[in-house]
């Protein structure tokens, strides 16, 4: 996993409530290696392209000013239903690495962390303010700042952000947390010998 | 019950709240293929294959003959078929009786107990919360860290519990409680919680209508929903081929008695509903949360006051092709599907087939059973006789259209009323018009081509 510390890019913003990860990446795609010839082109697909695979103008990702916004400023529930970690994919081929949102699908926020993208979580209308900087002054960038826990939009006024430490430090580092866990196999053992003899229906 | 069952699984506790939580059952399909050759790449093998079981069901076709639509989708189940016989996990491959649906068969086999957690990479494993399991979808890389090391971390959400006191009335069934609950609550009124269902009319559910409303936790925002186990729940579970024996039963039985949330227990937000109030409920929109009684109208976006939510319904309304001020019971359909893990089972099929009998299908329809064994069944009781009659295609188990992952989808503008959960924008198909309708409902709108209220049908 790549690892995030801070970054100023390009921002879009997306406007509608509870979208899904079907729209972030229709189920067609799903059986597609990671890293595939086009997987880029996969990420909102059937809202971003026309059946004959010529782009539609209309959408944000687009448009001259937002093309390869790699921070997505979006509204609530952002990556709602299915568990497919191929929206997450999809998000960092495209070069993706910030989520702002009022708040995320439960399953697309963990899988985020678990890819090197950064999921923020601010007040709606803190996020929405954000939104309306970002279609008054297309192209604008921000700047988010996972160490000191900060989003600073055009306005240049910085908001800081919460977020859990154990994720922000994997974040940081970068860090395979299969190899973490696997240096508690002690611990691993020693519950299962426990859990074994308090429930032991439980052995197939 | 939440507690008990969370801190019952506490491996380690790690830094800002975060537990690793140890998983008792890991449940999986041709979507772990990802996370299997990501396992074999890094060299390592899964810890507990004796906790783990695959099945075959997202990509498998649902009609008779070949498995696969093409080779590339024939691939995903070969490969799910090879990493489970190379770690020695027990699947349930095509042409066992026992593979289907991966939420149905679980409970059918007995792999779903009270007490236990279970995870799957699918968003739909709240489906065994109905048995007082803590059970939750998890993404691929979470799927590959189960495998490595049979936990998870995790930071334990809030808990909701909405409770639906009352009776049901005529032609109303679980579907329409989950329906109305997250039109109640809305499609992320769950978000960071697991849900606890209460009250009598909760209670008064068999466990195919509990699973019912477990499923579509997740179309509440929630990873996870849940149900005390009671007698209802024993009963099902007892000489399941995997649930506990003899002495063993007893034990486990003295332990789920002592599951349920405590009288006083305090929770974190609490939402109640009145049976008697639930109508047979449809889906008029693009989100589940655009849920209505039958007997409405498409709702008009110029009435809403928010503006992000007039916008949505407006983009919602013009995808689904419809006018506001219409009534209901006036949107035709092109195609009806009767499936996926929300209402393929046996009590599913059997309310559905109550209102086909002697009845004609007027539009296309289809009956896709949740497990081979579930098809079987329904076959002795001549289920499958009666859709046949009136015209439906009895197919082989699956997800099929629910998700369209295997090829099998509906057709550009086609408007489907599917027992399904999720009416996304081409969730069933790139431009498809999905409603969402319990089995009684979805089995009416196929005998008369359009949204029907299942109660006015007399059965």
């Amino acid at each position: 996993m790549h690892a995030f510390t801070r970054l100023t890019a390009v921002a879009a913003p997306l406007d509608l409530p509870n979208v899904d990860t079907d729209r972030i990446i229709p189920a067609r795609f799903l059986r597609k290696p990671r890293g595939a010839p086009g997987y880029a082109t996969f990420l909102f697909h059937d809202v971003r392209f026309n059946a004959d695979g010529t782009e539609r103008p209309e959408f944000v990702l687009n448009r001259a000013p937002y093309r390869g916004a790699k921070i997505l400023v979006v509204a609530e529930n952002f990556g709602c239903g299915s568990s497919r970690e191929m929206a997450v994919w999809a998000l960092d081929a495209n070069g993706v690495r910030v989520v702002i949102a009022p708040s995320l699908g439960d399953i697309f926020h963990q899988n985020c962390f678990k890819n090197g993208v950064l999921p923020v979580l601010l007040p709606g209308e803190v996020v929405a303010d954000m939104r309306a900087q970002l279609h008054a002054m297309p192209g604008a960038t921000m700047t988010v700042d996972l160490e000191a826990q900060t989003v600073t939009p055009p306005s240049g006024a910085a908001q800081r952000f919460e977020i859990d430490p154990f994720r922000k430090q994997m974040l940081l580092t970068g860090r395979d947390e299969i190899a973490l866990t696997l240096g508690e196999e002690a611990a691993i053992a020693a519950f299962e010998a426990r859990h074994a003899a308090e429930m032991p229906w439980l052995v197939v | 019950m939440f507690d008990k069952i969370w801190s019952r699984h506490v491996v380690a506790e790690g830094p800002g709240g975060h537990a690793l939580l140890y998983i008792d059952r890991h449940l999986l399909h041709e979507g772990a293929t990802h996370a299997f050759g990501r396992l074999e790449r890094a060299g390592r093998s899964v810890r507990r294959p004796d906790l783990s079981f695959a099945t075959a069901d997202h990509y498998v076709l649902t009609s008779p003959g070949a498995p696969a639509l093409d080779a590339e989708i024939g691939a995903m189940i070969e490969s799910l078929a090879r990493h489970a016989a190379a770690q020695a996990i027990t699947h349930f491959g095509v042409g066992d009786d026992r593979r289907g649906i991966v939420h149905v068969i679980g409970p059918e086999q007995g792999l779903t107990l009270p007490g236990i957690t279970l995870v799957c990479g699918d968003s739909h494993t709240a489906t065994h919360g109905a048995f007082g399991a803590l059970a939750f979808g998890v993404g691929s890389t979470e799927v590959e860290h189960v495998m490595a090391t049979q936990t998870l971390w995790q930071r334990k959400p809030k808990v909701m519990r909405i409770t639906i006191d009352g009776r049901l009335g005529p032609g109303v069934g679980a579907k329409d409680v989950i329906l109305a609950v997250i039109a109640r609550i809305g499609a992320a009124g769950g978000v960071g919680h697991a849900i606890e269902y209460a009250g009598s009319a909760i209670r008064a559910m068999s466990m195919d209508e509990r699973m019912t409303v477990c499923n579509m936790s997740i179309e509440a925002g929630a990873r996870a929903g849940m149900i005390a186990p009671d007698e209802t729940t024993y009963a099902y579970l007892e000489g399941r081929p995997f649930a506990p024996k003899g002495d063993r039963w007893a034990q486990a039985l003295a332990a789920w008695k002592a599951l349920p949330s405590d009288p006083g227990a305090v929770f974190d937000r609490d939402v109640s509903l009145d049976a008697a109030d639930i109508a047979p409920t449809v889906t008029w929109g693009t989100s589940p949360e655009d849920a209505l009684p039958i007997t409405g109208r498409v709702p008009d976006p110029d009435r809403e006051g928010d503006p992000g939510r007039r916008r949505s319904m407006q983009r919602a309304l013009a995808y689904m092709d419809l006018a506001p001020g219409t009534p209901l019971t006036d949107i035709a359909v092109d195609r009806v599907f009767i499936g996926s893990c929300t209402n393929s089972r046996l009590e599913d099929l059997r309310t559905a087939a109550r209102i086909v009998d002697g009845r004609r299908a007027v539009v296309p329809a289809w009956v896709v059973p949740g497990s081979g064994l579930i098809k079987r069944a329904a076959e002795r009781d001549g289920l499958d006789a009666i859709f046949r009659r009136a015209g439906f295609d009895w197919r082989e188990a699956g997800c099929s259209m629910c998700v369209g992952i295997n090829g099998e989808t509906a057709r550009e503008r086609e408007r489907v009323a599917s027992t399904s959960n999720r009416n996304f924008e081409g969730r069933q198909g790139q431009g498809v018009r999905t409603h969402l309708m319990s089995p009684a409902m979805a089995a009416a709108a196929a005998v008369t081509g359009r949204l029907t209220d299942v109660r006015t049908l007399g059965r």
